[in-house]
């Protein structure tokens, strides 16, 4: 009998991309429904609205690129960009937001560079720095979460202000839009102020919704973690890079600087360290990359935050880190087998 | 079965990464080893362990008996081959190989007699403490032992690299982590006590100090069986050197270095041997063979092979001479099922794919695995690589197979040696891990190859240069001496010219005839460059003479013991 011939190994699949994809996926629901709890539905409609156009560019570049539908579309990798995307925009935005940056990241700074697995720097990041940079008034269209916030408006109210940018007559809204606890600082830090004299300020306001959010993210990073989908390094060095950093600063002077705690939970801290960080394509490989790379992108984050000129640092960070992941891999290479400091030479007898 | 486990032994040191993995041992690993009937037609390839092929001994014609030397070892890396069965010798003939190249090689073919006739055995020597380590070598070579974990190194050019008194630990293994194959398993369970009076033999051969015995977790009849035949030599003989160390399931926990650094701690590098670390490693099976070569003074004919797969209807182990066609074999397991469409020699992870089963079982054949698209993952699609790491984290060489992967498919191969390619010892982990089902393992042997070729083109290339230069400076040199010769002649001609001349003029002559003294000008020249050229030869070969005793001697040697960790090109230590 005669029969085809393959190479080893031959045996089930262990995992496929598809898999881990939709592992992050599930992960992003508890934080996404908890943001739309205290946020609204403008949290919803970005991400449709990021999702739906990421899903289409996708398609439209790979007919264009002439390339298969399967796998390409059908890993879901792309759904996570869009997703993520989604959940870094201000609940309040115009519905073009979400759909400009999915369109830059997905065209621009994915299929152009070659697709999945060859782009350089995160896609979502790459977006969401375009809109920040370009729509610099559209993105700080926050609206306070919760009790008189856009959490109170109906389905209708916020699907008219996000694609007309008003809301119905007679809903008896006026100022929705209110500065996050980032923008805050930055005033009081640029206009001459005490941090300290703030007092319970900073936290008072929204810290109940940052804490919930973060929980919600970090249910979702656990998840990730129990499936195998990320590994610990890149988070817990990057939150480590931030606590170090911002302490450094809080202990030289408490009243120019926020507190390490404050760092951590507000902006884009706890879900930048599981969710977009942790990015396999453009982070880095080796374990101990891995850990100078979340660092990296921890201290960058708060160094922008205190020094630079946009109210947070963690996307220009994670952007930033990309570049460095080819250096750091090189220069973190496991030692290989046989090869350790001590292990071969004990025992050695020529 | 395969959920029963034996608590792992403690103090053990493990090694990076490696793959949890189904093992599918069970229906095979139930049922007692039975022996394979006896078939019609024996296929014995001159080649078919590490080293040298083996030259015929017998004729066409010739009737043999099960036993017979049919082939010598024409190297000390080489070993013998004996008749399977009793018979007549058919043809000696190239023959299709179990190989992944679907080779064809030289082989004897016997047509079996059926009548199964031993041939006078060696000297029986129960008495094995009594012989040297060097008889035990010529025993082990004479009736042919090679490893039969798959490496098939002849076994005794492996104790030869070991310094006399050299070896302090042999470890024993007996891990069979691949799937599906239970061999080893079925031979612990059932003939413990040949191994591991196999292993005194060698234990007395290389005058070691302990026997480390490396079993996987998931064999507890296995460790049992071994276990008490232990006690029991220890008790009945005060025999204190066997260790059983029990080590976690998973693969690929049998490579020999693998296990060697979780039994030690010992990590052995590319391009040393174990011996260099005073250990030697063989795996259950070669030491039971030792036992029956040695004591019982039989050669090695016969081997278990496990026939296993959903691709079979009735796996089990078989005892099967070696020479057995593969279709026999799979036939005495009750034949192929439905939808088979891979038949691989050895496990799933290493093993490799046959073109076909009319081919022979050999030295090397542990495992017949039969498979269909519903036992693996039925030939995905390879994605882009997503960087995520899984097979560096589980790599057990501790490479970063991502970044390989990278420079081979870019063909890069400098940069491939820069990320250590050539400590790649090609287990598969990478590949059975990879989300993006990418055949890494195939790209890492493809990159070697390349590098190999191009090691070789170049030391071609080298040897055309210096040869073409050598020829250039004769003919520089040849030329130089004719024009030198030359020069010599047209001097003396024109003085003797001018002594004529001087000569005519005294005598008030007339024109003197320069064009005829040119044309001897030529003809002298030659004749003296003829002279020039006999007399060189004439010296050439005095010389030859006399340094060629020396040449002779000098050319016929044989690189020894080096055929099996360090067989790469010259290229392959260009790094680190």
């Amino acid at each position: 009998m005669k029969f085809p011939v393959q190479t080893s190994p031959h045996v089930e699949a262990q995992s496929s991309v598809a898999g881990v994809m939709t592992t992050v996926l599930w992960a992003l629901v508890p934080g996404t429904v908890v943001a739309i709890w205290l946020l609204g539905w403008g949290v919803l409609f970005n991400v449709a609205l990021a999702v739906g156009t990421a899903w289409l560019a996708e398609a439209l570049m790979l007919w264009l690129r002439a390339r298969p539908f399967h796998p390409a579309l059908t890993d879901r990798s792309v759904l996570i960009t869009g997703w993520i995307l989604a959940l870094c925009l201000p609940n309040l935005g115009p519905w073009w937001l979400p759909v400009v940056g999915s369109l830059f990241a997905v065209v621009v700074a994915k299929q152009l560079y070659g697709g999945i697995g060859y782009n350089l720097f995160n896609p979502a990041m790459v977006g969401y720095v375009v809109l920040l940079v370009s729509f610099p008034e559209a993105m700080t269209r926050w609206g306070a979460a919760l009790d008189g916030g856009a959490a109170e408006l109906s389905l209708t109210e916020a699907a008219s202000w996000t694609f007309f940018g008003a809301l119905p007559p007679g809903s008896g809204f006026d100022a929705l839009s209110q500065a996050t606890p980032l923008d805050q600082l930055r005033m009081v830090v640029t206009e001459g102020g005490s941090v300290a004299n703030m007092g319970g300020s900073i936290w008072s306001m929204d810290s109940s919704w940052s804490l919930w959010l973060n929980l919600a993210f970090l249910a979702g990073g656990a998840w990730m973690l129990y499936r195998g989908a990320i590994r610990w390094h890149i988070p817990v060095a990057m939150v480590v890079g931030v606590l170090a950093t911002s302490s450094l600063l809080w202990a030289i002077d408490p009243d120019q600087f926020a507190d390490p705690a404050f760092h951590l939970l507000a902006g884009g801290v706890i879900f930048g360290a599981l969710f977009v960080a942790t990015d396999p394509v453009t982070a880095s490989t080796t374990p101990r990359g891995r850990l100078l790379f979340g660092f990296g992108i921890g201290a960058l984050a708060v160094l922008i935050r205190s020094f630079g000129n946009y109210p947070d640092g963690v996307a220009f960070a994670i952007l930033l880190m990309n570049l460095a992941v080819p250096l750091i891999d090189y220069y973190t290479q496991p030692a290989v087998f046989g090869r350790k400091s001590g292990a071969a030479s004990r025992g050695a007898g020529e | 079965m395969p959920e029963a486990r034996v608590a792992v032994s403690e103090g053990l040191y493990g090694f990076h990464g490696g793959l949890h993995i189904e093992d599918h041992k069970a229906p095979a690993c139930e049922r007692p080893v039975e022996d394979m009937p006896l078939v019609d037609e024996y296929v014995l390839p001159l080649h078919m362990h590490i080293g040298a092929p083996a030259i015929p001994v017998v004729e066409p014609g010739e009737r043999v008996r099960r036993g017979q030397l049919l082939a010598r070892p024409d190297d000390f890396v080489s070993a013998a081959i004996h008749a399977p069965t009793s018979g007549t010798i058919r043809a000696i003939e190239p023959r299709a190989l179990p190989h992944p190249g679907g080779l064809s090689a030289p082989s004897i073919v016997l047509a079996a007699d059926g009548e199964d006739r031993e041939a006078e055995p060696f000297d029986p020597w129960p008495d094995f403490r009594d012989r040297s380590p060097v008889e035990i070598r010529s025993r082990l070579r004479e009736a042919g032992i090679v490893g039969l974990g798959g490496a098939v190194f002849p076994t005794a050019a492996k104790l030869a690299t070991a310094n006399p008194g050299g070896v302090e630990t042999l470890v024993l293994n007996g891990a069979e982590c691949e799937p599906y194959i239970s061999c080893d398993d079925r031979l612990m369970q059932e003939e413990p006590e040949t191994i591991l009076r196999g292993a005194q033999v060698i234990l007395h051969a290389v005058d070691a100090a302990r026997c480390l015995i490396g079993i996987e977790d998931n064999k507890p009849r296995a460790v049992a069986a071994m276990q008490a035949v232990i006690d029991r030599l220890a008790a009945e003989e005060d025999e204190r050197r066997f260790e059983i160390k029990v080590v976690p399931t998973i693969y690929p926990a049998g490579g020999e270095k693998q296990l060697i650094r979780t039994l030690t701690g010992i990590e052995i590098p590319r391009g040393r041997h174990v011996t260099d670390y005073r250990m030697l490693c063989l795996n259950v099976g070669t030491t039971a063979q030792c036992w029956r070569a040695v004591v019982e003074g039989r050669a090695l004919t016969e081997r278990i092979v496990t026939v296993a797969g959903g691709g079979v209807t009735d796996p089990r182990n078989l005892r099967v001479r070696i020479g057995t066609p593969m279709a026999d074999v799979i036939e005495a397991a009750g034949g192929y099922t439905e939808g088979v469409d891979r038949l691989l020699m050895g496990g799933p992870m290493m093993g490799f794919a046959l073109h076909e089963d009319e081919v022979p079982v050999v030295k090397a054949t542990n495992c017949l695995l039969a498979l269909r698209p519903a036992d693996r993952d039925p030939t995905p699609t390879p994605q882009p690589c997503i960087r995520c790491s899984r097979c560096a984290e589980a790599c057990p060489a501790d490479l970063l197979p991502q970044q390989i992967y990278w420079y081979s498919r870019a063909e890069q191969f400098e940069r491939c040696q820069d990320y250590h390619l050539f400590d790649c010892i090609e287990c598969g982990v990478c590949s059975a891990v990879c989300p993006s089902h990418i055949p890494l393992v195939q790209y890492f042997r493809h990159a070697k190859t390349e590098i190999w070729y191009a090691e070789r083109e170049r030391a071609k290339a080298e040897h055309a240069r210096r040869r073409f230069e050598f020829h250039n400076e004769r003919i520089e040199r040849q030329k130089a001496e004719r024009e030198a010769a030359l020069a010599k002649k047209r001097a003396a001609i024109q003085a003797a010219q001018e002594k004529k001349a001087r000569e005519q003029a005294g005598e008030g002559g007339g024109q003197p005839a320069a064009s005829s003294g040119d044309g001897d000008d030529r003809k002298a020249a030659a004749g003296m460059s003829i002279e020039a050229a006999r007399q060189r030869a004439r010296a050439r070969k005095a010389k030859a003479r006399e340094q060629s005793p020396n040449t002779v001697s000098g050319g016929g040697q044989r690189s020894t013991g080096e055929g099996r960790d360090t067989g790469h090109s010259p290229g392959a230590e260009g790094d680190s």
